[in-house]
């Protein structure tokens, strides 16, 4: 209990995991707190490759969570503006009003 | 002493990322995002990954969570309007938790890896260099493709979140400054002469 292993890594990053797939379903209509509980769930999978990059004393796991995080700020970056452009046209960000493409 | 900041650590970043997920208004949200980060930082800090935890810190905390921020707030969006479903998919959420969390369990606790896979590392942490200089000595030269590529998403990411969020209302008078440059002295000053007593 009071050697800190690969596996309590695991299971904190399982639970924050967890958490965030539980975020996108609860929050259906608010894309903001989808796109943060996105956010938590790339943070977990971050928890892990730096995990196992410590426990395999391999500095791979690292640079890949570096690219990782890269990615992660480019979609926030996006993922927001698009928010803001589609407020700017329809006045609602309700994730049910968009439906323009549904057939 | 470890564990009882891992603890610490783990326990902090858990309990924020409910109330993310939870809280009534946004700003909450975010601001327990940021204390997740934060938390999260920490816990990498105690893997020996300082460089990651800094960037944790500089990347999510200093811009990702202040762009969330700004979009919450700049919104006029009622919150309350939004959170209503949330009754609703309160079982199917729970339910799918509990799944997710039994499926990660049991990978989490019941792993096994094979005995040659430490000595299969790629890039071997070497003791006596420090995280961000060992990093850097492998990003530079073995992933330089992937570090260039890395740098092309977020400028892509940068074009794209200018072009969608930048509108020129018309209407507006604006500088035009290769107009100005291009005036010469024939095509401005125009020499009339006046007849006497009559005006122009």
């Amino acid at each position: 209990m009071l050697t800190i292993g690969l596996t309590h890594y695991l299971v904190v990053a399982a639970v924050l995991f967890t958490l965030g797939i539980a975020g996108i379903i609860l929050n259906r209509k608010n894309i903001i707190v989808i796109l943060m509980s996105v956010e938590l769930i790339l943070l977990a999978v971050n928890l892990n490759f730096v995990a196992f990059s410590q426990s395999l004393a391999d500095l791979t796991g690292q640079v890949f969570a570096l690219f990782v995080l890269t990615v992660a700020a480019a979609e926030a970056a996006i993922g927001l503006a698009i928010l803001v452009a589609f407020y700017r046209n329809r006045g609602t960000i309700a994730v049910e009003d968009i439906n323009s493409l549904k057939g | 002493m470890q564990a009882v900041f891992f603890y610490l650590f783990a326990t902090i970043m858990i309990a924020s990322a409910g109330v993310v997920i939870f809280a009534r208004n946004p700003v909450h949200s975010v601001l327990f995002l940021i204390l997740a980060f934060c938390n999260g930082a920490g816990l990498f800090l105690l893997a020996g990954a300082e460089f990651l935890a800094m960037i944790l810190i500089v990347v999510y905390v200093g811009a990702v969570a202040v762009l969330f921020l700004f979009v919450v707030m700049m919104l006029d969006v009622d919150f309350a309007e939004l959170k209503q479903g949330f009754a609703k998919y309160l079982p199917v959420g729970v339910g799918v938790g509990v799944v997710v969390l039994a499926e990660l369990g049991f990978v989490a606790l019941g792993w096994s890896s094979a005995p040659s896979a430490a000595d299969a590392a790629a890039n071997p942490i070497i003791p006596q260099m420090s995280n961000t200089a060992a990093l850097g000595q492998i990003l530079y030269t073995k992933y330089v493709i992937f570090f260039q590529a890395s740098a092309l998403v977020l400028l892509t990411a940068m074009i794209g979140a200018i072009v969608l969020t930048l509108h020129h209302k018309p209407n507006i008078k604006r500088q035009k400054i290769a107009e100005q440059n291009a005036r010469t002295r024939e095509n401005v000053i125009e020499i009339k002469k006046v007849p006497f007593r009559t005006g122009v």
